[in-house]
């Protein structure tokens, strides 16, 4: 394998219904500082359907070249067509690097098109870095539920290929001034190609809940008694512009909706500040938050684990401390509007 | 129906401990069980089974000890249970894996001279956290893939996959032969029954090796050499050590000091 063939650091940018993932505008940002150790410029593979705006976007992000594939097929993700575009795509373009969203649907990508490549993927990343030397990038990914650190090459094949947690980068800043290039690619799949069919969308619309965004999260464990007071988290989560969480143990009581549950099997979430009430912090649970800025904890028992990764913690009854802390944000809030 | 299920047996995670002092896990006395997620595939294959008749196999690539995870599978609704296991198959990353897992299933496909219907995995085992090997299997066999099913039916000669998504979810038809990776599901596993642990501890598990499959196998595949991803290092995160605990002789006070602080900290 002639590596000097595969060249820039690449993003693959999943858009749904036109619409881009958030994820994929953060990874533009490592796909950045990587492209700048290495040299080389930074791609953007964007696939879907109208996605005219998006590729825009990508330049104002810092793409020096954007590939767009336009068509109805890739209007909604399926493995088959997605598989088949960027498959061919990568053989065209040769990236050096790919860096794809760890969503459900860039899980489900990255496996096929690696394997299709016969390259190496590293799953669900938290870091990235290159060794400019070997050109190597150095993925690193949690593995144990948290509880291991590991990092990994793919030194023999290209490209380098890596999913990145959604959360652990931010979004660069656009620069509506930035130069790019665009290239459009007809790259079609054929109806007979796909062999799943959607038979139905179904929008949880209570369940307008956007953890892997939310810059603040008030989460409840357990220990918060039952489900009517999750009204206490709800306040102090409106009073600062927060989403409410929950654990495995509060869903499965069935307190609140699956679609809010933090942890190994929920979401993980990686906001500026967590604020864990009543939670006894399993170990399930901290490999879904542990990428939080400032974790604070809020629990009877002071020697809870979630306190060993708190960085602030009031050992007391939330009844008293939640209603004391929206009292405090309003006042402060209040003041500030004045 | 005759549906495929591949297992993995885990380190329970739960109980794994961190050594304080050489920051590394500590694995001594850690039980093992089978992943949880390929518990849900499990109980979804046999609720399946029911309805449609059939059979059930698990399978599952690791060393000989990984023989208890299948028996406990058998004492929790499989017929069949087969282990990949040889000196070769060691080191293998999850292309290698799924490759000779890959290269199992058309074995027995061949021996049994009929196609999976389904094949079921879990999303992802919960040591390695890839959730990569069940996709690459259907790479692999060029066979349907739908991940993160939460809910399975059939009927008119379909299957109905409810996939789990970031707002909601799609309901997904697919005809067989596929592949679906399994998330938490409505129900719980079934336990086993009395009757059906003791038939388990004395079922025949059959062992495929490199042997067995050397028609088609490619060596140079498999193991290490067949794997394109090395770990470099491993590293246990740095946890925040310090809390501080804010200790105000009253709720408001508490509340106000620690908006103080996260004020200046400017999080919010």
């Amino acid at each position: 394998m002639d590596f000097s063939e595969y060249k820039g650091v690449y993003v693959f940018v999943e858009t749904e219904e036109g619409r881009p993932k958030a994820v994929s505008f953060e990874l533009l940002n490592p796909a950045r500082k990587l492209a700048d150790k290495l040299g080389e410029f930074v791609g953007a593979f964007v696939v879907g359907h109208q996605v005219e705006e998006t590729a825009q976007m990508c330049v104002q992000y810092g793409a020096d070249k954007v590939i767009v594939i336009d068509a109805p097929e890739y209007q909604y993700y399926t493995t088959d067509a997605f598989t088949n575009a960027l498959h061919k795509a990568v053989e065209k373009y040769k990236p050096n690097v790919m860096l794809i969203g760890a969503t459900n649907n860039g899980r489900d990508l990255g496996p096929r098109l690696s394997c299709r490549l016969q390259t190496g993927l590293t799953a669900d990343c938290t870091s990235l870095d290159i060794n400019v030397e070997s050109r190597n990038m150095e993925w690193t990914r949690p593995a144990f539920g948290g509880n291991l650190l590991a990092t990994i090459m793919c030194p023999n094949d290209r490209p380098q290929m890596g999913t990145v947690r959604q959360g652990v980068f931010k979004r660069p800043k656009p620069e509506p001034s930035c130069h790019g290039e665009m290239i459009y690619e007809t790259i079609r799949t054929m109806p007979q190609e796909i062999s799943t069919r959607l038979i139905e969308r179904v929008k949880e619309v209570v369940e307008s809940v956007n953890l892997e965004e939310a810059e603040i999260i008030v989460a409840g464990g357990y220990g918060i008694g039952k489900a009517e007071n999750f009204k206490y988290l709800e306040e102090l989560a409106q009073v600062l512009g927060g989403q409410v969480g929950a654990t495995r143990k509060v869903v499965d009581a069935g307190w609140i909706a699956h679609a809010y549950q933090i942890g190994q099997t929920g979401k993980t979430v990686a906001p500026k500040l967590y604020i864990a009430v009543g939670i006894s912090g399993a170990i399930q649970h901290l490999a879904g938050m542990s990428g939080s800025e400032t974790v604070v904890a809020i629990n009877n028992d002071a020697g809870a684990p979630i306190f060993g990764v708190a960085h602030y913690g009031i050992a007391g009854d939330y009844k008293e401390v939640l209603p004391a802390l929206v009292d405090e944000f309003r006042k402060r809030k209040g003041e500030q509007e004045r | 129906m005759n549906i495929l299920v591949c297992i993995k047996q885990v380190p329970d995670t739960t109980e794994i401990k961190i050594d304080p002092e050489k920051h590394t896990l500590i694995r001594d006395g850690v039980p093992s069980i089978v992943n949880t997620f390929d518990t849900y595939g499990l109980e979804m294959a046999c609720r399946l089974k029911e309805e449609t008749g059939g059979t059930v196999t698990v399978v599952t690539m690791g060393l000989p000890q990984a023989k208890n995870a299948l028996r406990s599978c058998l004492g929790a609704g499989a017929d069949e249970a087969v282990l990949i296991s040889d000196r070769p198959f060691g080191g293998s990353d999850t292309l290698a894996t799924s490759y000779i897992i890959s290269q199992a299933v058309a074995f027995l496909e061949r021996e049994k001279g009929s196609t999976f219907d389904l094949i079921l995995c879990g999303k992802q085992a919960i040591d390695g956290d890839t959730a990569q090997v069940g996709p690459e299997l259907s790479e692999h066999l060029g066979r349907p893939l739908i991940t993160y099913v939460s809910a399975l039916k059939y009927r008119n000669g379909e299957f109905e996959a409810k996939r789990e998504n970031d707002d909601g979810y799609d309901r997904i038809g697919v005809k067989a032969p596929c592949v679906m990776t399994v998330v938490k599901t409505a129900y719980e596993p079934r336990y086993p029954t009395l009757k059906a642990k003791i038939r388990a501890q004395w079922a025949d598990i059959r062992t495929i090796t490199a042997e067995t499959m050397k028609d088609t196998l490619d060596l140079s595949r498999c193991g290490l050499k067949g794997s394109p991803t090395k770990v470099v290092r491993t590293t246990t995160p740095q946890r925040q050590s310090e809390c501080q605990y804010i200790k105000e002789a009253s709720p408001a006070l508490n509340a106000g000091k620690l908006a103080d602080i996260l004020a200046r900290k400017k999080v919010i």
